[in-house]
């Protein structure tokens, strides 16, 4: 549905976005990860056809962006960034004005405006003025604006920002609802929002692609996957520490807590770790040696040390 | 055209959601008539004319259009609204022209509102309704072409302020590179053809054969053109800010 091909924009001088290429289909979210600056609200100002590219091509549907606006933007829904809205109407004249732009009047018009108003639960604030309501409000009701035409695709720039949790909860809900029918890019700073509404991520930094893959993918390049986190009761932290280095499938041990009685240390796999050899491993040993196991924890990874090395090493290279 | 109806209708929405709307009818209509009765003398002309209330309109709508037209594009740009109106599915010209044509819709009303001293005069003696009509239709395309430079200038900033201070600036410009105490005075120190070709962008020329009574083919020309040039500028400044 949305086809980016060698996408770039520069401000003058500055490259905001290099060289970037992916794909979105119908039923796929794709989270757009990236520190601040890196281009992400670029890209999408780009795919929305807000801006023009410098270089490259954005094919949402069948048209371009760039060549065939009108067209692209109608299959479109977006929520910008710090989600705008004219403060001097009320929440259903709002919606009612941007379901008139899409093309939609008369009965189907006010049809849209209830759908959208129910699916972002505004009911209760739907005849009051914009600039009287809270952020949350104010943010669903930016949302609202981008689903009243119910387009087959959605973007989204930071959409849980300025959110309470049980509002960002509601929202990844939503955005996990409607990705089963749509194709969705959103855009985030919170990993763990990647982990629970995306099918697919991309990270970007200094406006080129650095990784691209499943949640799980990501997570799997962290460090810290498939590594074992141990905790035992009365025993010295060096000898933890010295016994499990001696296991043939770790390559190596960090002590997380050495202060006893509780001790807590990290085992890392050799290589790739995922077949769960160093778990059994791990469990044999501390019944040769009689340990107190509390617990033996298998880790999948962390998105934020992947999202760290990630960002961090190219803006080394740099 | 539907949306730059859809437009126009926000826009609208937009003067009178707020109390904005009724206190520039309010102010326009007291400063109109201060114009005509205290500085125009339009009793004392004893003249069955509404010469008197129009002459003053270049120099009423150098401050009262530009008020109605600064928000125009600085208020979407304050707002970050500018986004969300360009990624519909409209076209940047459908927004300009539905803009422009909310606040000239609404300066007409704010003109419109002054009939009673059509019908004062009226009743008071029997003037030349052709004149007084050829003058307001020259008085509704003096307001157009400022509103026009107004729009240009609020898509230039988002601060409102700025955008009505140089609106001001150059609809004074276009008043004064005609106006003969001051082109008497250029003509001193600058050659004839440099007065005479800035003359010739000036609305007092041009507004004064409306008041006259003629509509004048060229007259018309020059109002279109100047309401043209600054909307083309708007669409050039946006475009601009998105590249």
């Amino acid at each position: 549905m949305i086809k980016v091909e060698n996408l770039s924009k520069a401000f003058g001088p500055k490259v905001a976005v290099d060289n970037v290429s992916f794909t979105v289909e119908r039923g796929e979210i794709l989270g757009f990860l990236g520190p601040n600056g890196a281009g992400k609200s670029t890209s999408m100002r780009m795919i929305t056809g807000y801006i023009p590219p410098t270089a490259g091509v954005v094919r949402v549907g069948d048209h371009d962006v760039t060549e065939n606006p009108i067209d692209a933007k109608r299959l479109i829904g977006y929520l910008p960034e710090s989600a705008p809205l004219y403060t001097d109407m009320t929440v259903e004249g709002f919606l009612g004005f941007c379901a008139e732009v899409r093309g939609i009047k008369g009965m189907k018009k006010g049809k849209a405006i209830d759908r959208a108003i129910e699916m972002c639960f505004l009911g209760d604030v739907r005849h009051q003025s914009v600039d009287t309501l809270s952020k949350g409000f104010r943010h669903r009701t930016c949302f609202a604006q981008s689903i009243i035409h119910d387009p087959d695709i959605l973007v989204m720039d930071e959409p849980t920002d300025g959110l309470d949790p049980n509002q960002k909860h509601e929202m990844r809900s939503l955005i996990r609802r409607m990705g089963q029918t749509k194709a969705i890019i959103f855009s985030t700073h919170i990993l763990e929002e990647v982990e629970s509404a995306c099918t697919r991520a991309i990270v970007i930094d200094e406006g080129k692609i650095v990784a691209n893959g499943t949640p799980d993918e990501l997570k799997s390049k962290s460090e810290s996957a498939n590594s074992y986190l141990v905790n035992i009761f009365e025993t010295d932290a060096n000898t933890v520490r010295d016994q499990l280095g001696t296991l043939i499938q770790a390559s190596k041990v960090t002590l997380v807590n050495d202060k006893a009685p509780n001790i807590t240390a990290r085992v890392f796999p050799k290589s790739g770790g995922a077949d769960g050899e160093l778990g059994r491993a791990i469990f044999d040993l501390a019944s040769q040696k009689s340990w107190k196991v509390s617990e033996i924890k298998k880790e999948e990874g962390r998105m934020d040390d992947v999202f760290r090395n990630i960002t961090k090493s190219e803006t080394e290279n740099n | 055209m539907s949306n730059i109806w859809t437009i126009t209708k926000r826009e609208l929405g937009g003067y009178f959601n707020s109390p904005v709307a009724y206190v520039f009818l309010v102010i326009f209509l007291l400063m109109t008539g201060a114009f005509t009765f205290l500085i125009g003398q339009f009793m004392d002309s004893n003249q069955a004319s509404l010469r008197a209330f129009f002459t003053w309109h270049p120099w009423l709508y150098l401050f009262l259009v530009p008020a109605v037209g600064m928000r125009l594009w600085s208020e979407e740009r304050r707002l970050g609204t500018m986004e969300l109106l360009l990624t519909m599915p409209i076209s940047l010209w459908h927004c300009i022209i539905g803009k422009f044509l909310a606040s000239w819709i609404f300066l007409t009303l704010a003109l419109t509102l002054t009939f009673p001293i059509w019908i004062t005069v009226n009743y008071l003696g029997d003037p030349d309704n052709n004149v007084v009509l050829a003058s307001y239709i020259g008085s509704f395309f003096l307001a157009g072409a400022y509103l026009s430079v107004t729009s240009m200038t609020s898509a230039f900033t988002r601060n409102q302020v700025i955008s009505f201070i140089l609106s001001v600036v150059i609809c004074l410009f276009l008043i004064l590179c005609g106006f003969p105490p001051v082109t008497d005075v250029v003509e001193t120190v600058a050659p004839r053809w440099i007065v005479e070709f800035t003359a010739a962008f000036s609305v007092m020329p041009n507004i004064e054969q409306f008041n006259n009574g003629q509509i004048d083919s060229r007259s018309v020309i020059y109002f279109l053109s100047v309401i043209g040039f600054p909307l083309f500028a708007t669409s050039v400044i946006i475009r601009g800010l998105r590249a």
